[in-house]
């Protein structure tokens, strides 16, 4: 057998993951006639496969030296050997648990486009997206890891443009087909620094070129692998495709993409950055990652806030909380130049363990707004409301996510927004005075964050779930089928576990950090028995506890019921309408979206720059009284304005000038081929 | 400390805290009553209040779900909890592990999100102006808050609010580091009066569509949901007087549980939250409420002055 050094465990569950994720391709394939015989096929092997994808992730984790998996290969210069070392399987885990739960939910969710769509090809394309995210972070060398990275790109590309016959889907999955490549390309290059040195492609080889590699090409590694990776994660300012491409997918995409797939970016950050470089850094590394991220956790949460578009709101909110995981991983940067071991695990710790929670509760968001697109068949949030009356089960879950993701206690947000605050606190430690004073900002800035998101949030479930339904769509609502619900309500447990028993996952990844930072910090962040975290490491810092925050919360609420109830005796509950200052109230006179988030869009009109058109029609009898009022509202999308319209204006101006040797013609381009050769022969004699 | 005395400890600070909140904003009141050449209510008022609004019946919106029954119940436990994790009379509380300020902040934060929810809940207008308004005051509110927090933290070297009044208790509270620690303060009064809905960011004592914010959202509520609301708005404002007087001027505070100490230091503190509480209503008298779009002036100026504070401490400790 061509696979050596690794355990039975790991090897049969690698094996059955790729088995049953190649079922889910072919199996769906073999009945085209039975659309819903195709969705059970295709969904069932991918949640079977990503279950052994969480047993595989969980075995690696505890497995000291990393089996390799290696298969031999014909063609020069590709090798294809995997290797299961902590940082992979910590995002195998990850990729799986999500996996797992989505692809439940998508057995409910896809029956809808039974009759639209070619089951068989979106459920193959669906497990041959999870398998190549599964591979590509196990991948042991460069050239497989490019080729499972395109795969991954293309796969993913295919399937934003499943409802390909509506103009804007074709466009945002045209716009993330250019963005991906050119991610690609700089990735490209950043191994092409590694290549040079050694002329080997493997990762063994990577990490050995790091010795004689000049200043100047570390620098180039560096910025390619950040500007590469950072189209993938959707780091501002190479986000625009994200609230395109994230959406324009059927929903249970949507959560993948945005719950996971740009987690493997994340994962080629830390494999480049603390791996292949060894981490070694000058000081602005580490700072430009903190401030990339800042900047992208704080423009991303405004950003969501202006969206009445759900799943365009969840998608910023992906580039925020990408923002929120560079803020952990920067300050481990920085921790780690000034040869602090301790804190740089910490700050790599949080950025890990946020990139976790993102991924549980950012998919079980999407799949909550994929529920309600469900059934109300519009995405515009002006025309939600009161669907928590019809859908119970999705409001409650999406209201489990929303705490989540705002990082309130006692949820997995709040355990990692809370670590991550402490490693930017714990920069009083650093020698360096500028970063003393700018690492602390980088905290503000995040509680800032903090605090917009959970406005948005509030603007999010408020205007979806609560009050009079707005439209004939939203009073038309049904609660969603049963694998749905199952799919949400076990993310949903999870987001509460992650949070409530950090003592268990920190261990874990604890295992990841100690590789990268000679520090183990899990004996000394978990206290107290177990119950608390404290990354003080022997000063006493801060600590906290959220079993016992959750143990008291559980315990005041029914004490306080009882207490009132003891006092002031059975409840008198009258029911009466809304009292609406004499006129009957209507689903018109309430709150908007637009209208909620105008105080925030005056506050920062800097940033927003929005043009606002009033134009009044009044009655020809009388000026006083208005015949109709229209009200728009548009926003300066500065990025796309200012940075990426003149290089398409550059690119197009190129082709024009080219198309004079393309003109069409046969004749000339036999002339070409002909000259070609011609150099070519003279060239070689 | 055994297990008793944990016990004991945390349900005499949960007691202390929970009779103590009404009498607070009953002493404003006063206060403001009197600047104003009226008698004013009985100090005890709130009390009265309180006892007669849980008596009562509640009426509920048709248009309402669960949440809007649960958010009273969650706000008051979110804001008990959070207000257990503040040292009050001993600074070495016993459930000091479970929570620094930055979980003090969140559990706050947990019900401010459940009561913006409440306020769109019953599909009036005013609900939906009061959570909008809300959310831009609180989000403007919380850097300068973690930033002044965490320049006095430097000082103590620890985020944890026991550990905080701790030292500085042991040391010369606000007269360690003077300039830091002034800038932290101011900051952090301000900080107060936007997070507790005090003039001049918000007007306690009307509905008005000039001050609606924390006014407006709750304005669907009546009765036993009605009482648990301002009773945990007193318990928020008791919070945050306590968090100044015993980050600033720890004097008095217990270090070590020692029953005789700990007495007096409920006196002490007793004294310092009443001071502060009659200093708010002076200022409050004095000043106008700010348009809504100047708050966020003020509450830059908060930013700045934590900034500074932070700026300062490194300078001066070199």
């Amino acid at each position: 057998m061509p696979f050596v050094d690794a355990s039975g465990v790991v090897t049969a569950t690698l094996l059955a993951t790729i088995v049953l994720y190649g079922l889910g391709i072919l199996l769906p394939q073999c009945c085209p006639r039975h659309p819903h015989l195709q969705n059970l096929f295709a969904h069932g092997a991918a949640t079977l496969a990503a279950m052994s994808g969480i047993v595989l992730g969980l075995s690696g984790l505890f497995i000291d030296a990393p089996p390799v998996f290696s298969l031999p290969s014909t063609l020069p210069l590709l090798t294809i050997q995997f290797r299961l070392d902590p940082l992979s399987a910590f995002f195998v885990l990850l990729i799986s648990l999500a996996g797992a739960a989505v692809s439940i939910y998508a057995v409910g969710y896809v029956r809808e486009f039974e009759s639209r769509h070619p089951i068989g090809l979106l459920g193959g394309l669906y497990n041959a997206f999870l398998l190549s995210m599964t591979l590509v972070v196990m991948a042991d060398d460069g050239f497989l890891f490019l080729i499972l990275w395109e795969i991954m790109s293309i796969v993913s590309y295919l399937l934003v443009v499943t409802e390909h016959e509506k103009a804007d889907v074709r466009y945002a999955g045209f716009f993330y087909l250019v963005m991906t490549h050119v991610g690609t390309a700089f990735i490209l290059v950043t191994y092409l620094v590694f290549f040079q040195q050694t002329g080997d492609f493997s990762f063994e080889g990577f990490r050995q070129s790091i010795a004689s590699l000049p200043e100047g090409f570390r620098t180039i590694a560096f910025l390619g692998a950040l500007i590469g990776f950072g189209t993938k994660a959707g780091i501002i300012p190479l986000h625009v495709w994200l609230p395109y491409a994230h959406p324009a997918a059927p929903s249970h995409v949507s959560a993948l993409m945005s719950g996971v797939m740009i987690k493997t970016a994340i994962y080629g950050l830390i494999r480049v950055y603390f791996d292949f470089l060894g981490g070694d850094f000058p000081w602005w590394w580490g700072f430009t990652v903190l401030a990339v991220g800042a900047v992208s956790a704080l423009l991303g949460v405004m950003y969501a806030l202006m969206e009445h578009d759900l799943k365009s709101l969840l998608a910023y909110h992906s580039v925020e909380n990408i923002g929120i995981i560079l803020l952990g991983i920067g300050a481990g940067m920085i921790f780690q130049t000034y040869g602090l071991a301790n804190l740089a695990a910490l700050g790599l710790l949080a950025g890990l363990y946020h990139t976790l929670n993102h991924a549980v509760f950012k998919s079980l968001l999407f799949m909550g707004a994929g529920a309600v697109l469900s059934t109300t068949h519009t995405r515009n949030m002006e025309e939600y409301g009161g669907l928590i009356k019809t859908m119970p089960w999705t409001a409650l879950f999406f209201l489990v996510g929303a705490v989540s993701i705002s990082g309130l206690p006692p949820t997995n947000g709040f355990v990692s927004e809370w670590l991550t605050f402490q490693s930017l606190f714990l920069s009083f430690q650093l020698p360096d005075l500028l970063m003393k004073i700018m690492v602390p900002i980088g905290a503000a800035m995040l509680a800032l964050t903090g605090a917009l998101a959970v406005a948005c949030f509030a603007k999010a479930f408020g205007i979806t779930f609560l009050a009079m339904p707005r439209s004939q769509h939203a009073r038309e609502a049904k609660e969603v089928a049963w694998p749905m619900r199952i799919g949400m309500g076990l993310l949903a447990v999870a987001c509460l576990a992650l949070g409530v028993a950090p003592m268990v996952v920190v261990p874990l990844l604890d295992r990841v950090t100690s590789g990268f930072t000679e520090a183990t910090l899990a004996g000394r962040l978990v206290t107290e028995g177990g119950f608390a975290l404290a990354p003080g490491l022997g000063i006493g810092f801060a600590s906290i506890s959220t079993p016992l925050l959750a143990i008291l919360l559980i315990v005041i609420v029914p004490l306080t019921l009882l207490g009132v109830v003891l006092f002031g005796g059975r409840l008198r509950k009258r029911l009466y309408h809304t009292w609406g200052c004499g006129i009957n109230l209507k689903p018109r006179m309430e709150y908007t979206a637009t209208g909620f988030a105008q105080p925030i869009r005056q506050v920062f009109s800097m940033i927003y720059r929005p043009t606002v058109k009033v134009e009044t029609e009044m009655l020809e009898e009388s000026r006083y009284f208005a015949k109709r009022k229209t009200f728009e509202l548009s926003l300066e999308p500065t990025f796309q304005k200012h940075l990426y319209d003149p290089v398409v204006r550059l690119f197009n101006l190129a082709a024009e000038r080219l198309r004079v040797v393309q003109a069409g013609s046969l004749h000339l381009y036999l002339s070409y081929i002909f000259i070609t050769l011609l150099v070519l022969l003279l060239w070689v004699s | 400390m055994g297990q008793l005395d944990t016990l004991l400890i945390t349900a005499a600070q949960a007691v202390i805290i929970l009779l103590m909140s009404p009498f607070v904003v009953g002493l404003i009141r006063k206060v403001k009553a009197r600047l104003q050449c009226r008698q004013g209510a009985n100090l005890l008022q709130p009390y009265s209040d309180l006892t007669k609004l849980l008596r009562k019946g509640v009426v509920v919106s048709t248009n309402t779900s669960w949440l809007f029954t649960a958010t009273p119940y969650i706000l008051f436990a979110s804001t008990f909890a959070a207000s257990l994790l503040v040292p009050v009379f001993l600074s070495r509380i016993p459930l000091n592990f479970a929570g620094d300020v930055i979980t003090v902040v969140s559990l706050l934060t947990l019900g401010t999100f459940f009561l913006m929810l409440a306020g769109l809940d019953a599909g009036s207008a005013f609900g939906g102006m009061g959570s909008s308004r809300e959310a831009i005051i609180f989000s403007l509110t919380e850097p300068a808050m973690i930033l002044s927090i965490f320049a006095v933290g430097l000082t103590a070297g620890s985020t944890n609010l026991s550990t905080i009044v701790h030292n500085t208790a042991l040391m010369n509270g606000i007269l360690t580091d003077p300039p830091p620690h002034l800038m932290a303060l101011a900051a952090l009064f301000i900080v107060t009066l936007a997070e507790t809905g005090r003039v001049p960011v918000d007007n306690p004592a009307t509905h008005l569509e000039l001050t609606m914010i924390h006014e407006a959202m709750v304005l669907e509520y009546s009765g036993r949901y009605l009482a648990l609301i301002e009773w945990a708005s007193a318990m928020k404002l008791l919070l945050f007087l306590t968090l100044l007087s015993n980050i600033f001027v720890p004097w008095g505070i217990a270090t070590e549980p020692e029953p005789v100490w700990m007495a007096m230091a409920v006196g002490a503190w007793a004294v310092k939250v009443s001071a502060l509480a009659v200093v708010i209503g002076v200022f409050e008298s004095m000043f106008a409420k700010l348009r809504l779009f100047r708050v966020t002036d003020l509450l830059g100026v908060a930013f700045i002055l934590a900034l500074l504070a932070l700026i300062f401490y490194y300078i001066l400790r070199g």
